[in-house]
């Protein structure tokens, strides 16, 4: 176990090397970020050259990737162009994103599960037919539809909640943007925990379970639930990264100024120490979300072991 | 009053395809401290019976539609579902056939015994966990107390079967029915759970009904068999009786086809064609197609199950002429 997780922590060192420097060939090669400082204007020359051997830029692609990499690893991200450290950015923004996604996360799966298991126990029926649809329809409605026609009726028309979060961030405020940023991955989970709770309710060990003189709740939560999870905890680490980044959407239209909407942002003004320190961040969120993932495999099931 | 009376028992799979009729009119009884075989061919409703009885039968596609279950003197079919899942477990329990599929692979040994005494009985999680090392002791699981906490994947086939008894035999049942109990099992160990199964029987004074389709673990431990065939019992008899005299052709076939050391050389009779499909059973005698003794009554009219003796029942019109040619 020790030795697969540091094995397993290794193997990221490669991944991690791979992706950060496509973002940063990617981010770097897009446009020149000391004439997207000057807006409109074109630049005085000497101080444009100035500004670029301060920021390293006139040394060749991979010395500046190792540059830059060296100083993320002292923890200086650079600053954004409007002088601010990307380091303090990030302060700001990881906390609430991190809390928009545990809101996301905690909807997902107690809806996605309680539908899942609903429909797996009852496929064919009407409601396993009508909670297919609508998982097809959120699924096909991109986000920014669902997101804007919330805020526009529970919001605006009906005065229900706030139309955008406040920069506090309260937690009630977040039911909302979390319910919409959840919703895709949510279907998704319904869908997952239905086909896998299908398939396992005819095992022999649910009969076995029935035959004990179980009650039916039990038989569902710890027998059948509990071997069904695997497919669907896989999915939800996965899915943790991928809300975070996908947050950018959801983020715009609730006003969050989160990771996404700073992201956005530095994508926007070509800020470039903004895009790859917020993205370096998030792959190591990703490839560490994964590794949890991975390990909670053996703690849903014995039979699995690490070597 | 019987431990257990099954009375002219129905049951039939809906499916796309049609209505599959898996047993048709089974009547049989078992008594405290008796074994009773069933034995047959894969389809013939053995399996489908005990589940009936369990009351683990999967609806839809299966249904009852018709008979009576009556166990120490209440009908089953017409108990309220409550009252029939604190029976199933604690008055009678089943034991199947691969225990590796049939004990939950994510929960440890320990667990899904100690969950019996936890759910019927109100037992604490220490005493439902002592109870359990207890109970793997009795079916003679060795260092049980340090392998109370293991799950099923790292025991062996015949230890899992011993985990299997005990869960079943748990809260000391009157009835236990056994789906063919060693059919996953290696020659050896077969006989070791046999063994096992029938010292705990006598030990609890259970009635045992085992399903087999080996004619040779029958011989052994049964008090009496009954033949099924395409949903019906064709014969009852006491094991030695039936052994020594089958009145039933099907039965004779069955005996027929197993090696004896006594006959070498020579060809093995065997049972021609194939059991029926349960969706077109042939009219008349549901065994006809494959009779060696079949004649046109048979084509024609279902026989009744006649009776032989006083313990003795065949299903066939020919059954004194099975009788007679002894």
């Amino acid at each position: 176990m020790g030795r697969y997780v540091v094995r397993r922590l290794l193997q990221m060192v490669p991944v991690f090397i791979g992706t950060t420097f496509l973002i940063f060939v990617m981010v770097y090669a897009v446009g020149d970020p000391v004439n997207a400082m000057f807006g409109d204007r074109a630049p005085d020359p000497a101080t444009a050259a100035q500004l670029r051997a301060e920021f390293n830029l006139d040394k060749p692609l991979w010395q500046q990737y190792g540059l830059y990499m060296g100083k993320i690893f002292s923890g200086d991200f650079g600053n954004a162009f409007n002088g601010q450290p990307v380091t303090e950015l990030m302060a700001t923004a990881f906390p609430l994103t991190i809390r928009l996604t545990l809101v996301a996360v905690v909807i997902e799966i107690i809806v996605g599960l309680v539908l899942g298991v609903l429909t797996g126990l009852r496929r064919g029926r009407p409601v396993d037919s009508g909670v297919l649809m609508l998982t097809l329809v959120v699924i096909s409605v991109p986000t920014f539809v669902t997101g804007t026609v919330f805020q526009y009726l529970l919001g605006v028309r009906w005065g229900l909640i706030a139309p955008a979060v406040s920069p506090a961030a309260p937690l009630g405020q977040l039911l909302l943007p979390g319910l919409v940023l959840a919703l895709v991955s949510l279907a998704y989970v319904t869908r997952l925990t239905r086909t896998s709770i299908a398939e396992n309710s005819r095992a022999d060990y649910v009969r076995t379970a029935v035959a004990k003189g179980l009650p039916r709740r039990r038989v569902t939560v710890r027998h059948l639930l509990r071997n069904s999870l695997i497919p669907v905890v896989t999915f939800l680490g996965t899915d943790v990264g991928t809300l975070m980044a996908g947050a950018l959407v959801t983020e715009r239209i609730f006003n969050i100024h989160g990771v996404g909407f700073q992201l956005w942002q530095g994508i926007v003004r070509q800020n470039s120490p903004t895009v790859v320190g917020f993205v370096t961040v998030l792959v190591i969120v990703f490839l560490l979300a994964n590794l949890l993932v991975d390990l909670l495999y053996a703690v849903l099931d014995p039979r699995i072991r690490y070597v | 009053m019987s431990l257990l009376e099954v009375r002219d028992l129905h049951v039939e799979f809906h499916t796309r395809d049609g209505v599959a009729k898996a047993v048709n009119g089974v009547d049989c009884g078992v008594e405290a401290g008796e074994t009773l075989a069933v034995l047959g061919e894969s389809g013939s409703g053995k399996s489908v019976t005990a589940q009936a009885i369990m009351g683990i039968l999967d609806t839809p596609p299966g249904r009852i539609t018709g008979g009576e279950i009556v166990f120490q003197g209440r009908d089953l079919l017409t108990l309220p579902g409550q009252e029939r899942r604190r029976i199933r477990g604690a008055k009678m329990a089943m034991i199947f056939q691969d225990a590796l599929s049939a004990l939950n692979p994510v929960l440890s040994v320990g667990y899904q015994l100690a969950e019996m005494f936890r759910v019927h009985q109100g037992a604490s999680r220490k005493e439902a966990r002592a109870k359990a090392v207890e109970l793997m002791e009795r079916v003679r699981i060795p260092a049980a107390r340090q392998r109370v906490g293991d799950y099923p994947h790292q025991f062996s086939g015949g230890m899992r079967q011993r985990i299997m008894i005990a869960m079943a035999l748990a809260l000391e049942p009157d009835l236990i029915i056994a789906d063919e109990p060693t059919t996953a099992l290696d020659v050896t160990v077969q006989a070791q759970v046999m063994e096992l199964l029938a010292d705990l029987q006598r030990e609890f004074n259970m009635g045992l009904i085992l399903i087999t389709h080996d004619l040779g673990v029958v011989a052994d431990v049964a008090d009496r068999i009954a033949v099924m065939y395409a949903g019906r019992i064709v014969e009852t008899a006491p094991v030695k009786e039936l052994y020594k005299a089958p009145a039933h052709p099907y039965t004779k076939g069955l005996l027929d086809s197993i090696p004896r050391l006594d006959q070498k050389g020579g060809q093995l009779d065997v049972i021609r064609g194939m059991p029926p499909n349960l969706q077109q059973i042939p009219p008349g005698c549901a065994y006809n197609p494959r009779c060696p003794m079949a004649r046109a009554v048979c084509r024609r009219d279902e026989p009744p199950l006649y009776e032989v003796s006083a313990l003795r029942a065949s299903a066939c019109h020919f059954w004194e002429e099975m009788c007679d040619a002894r």
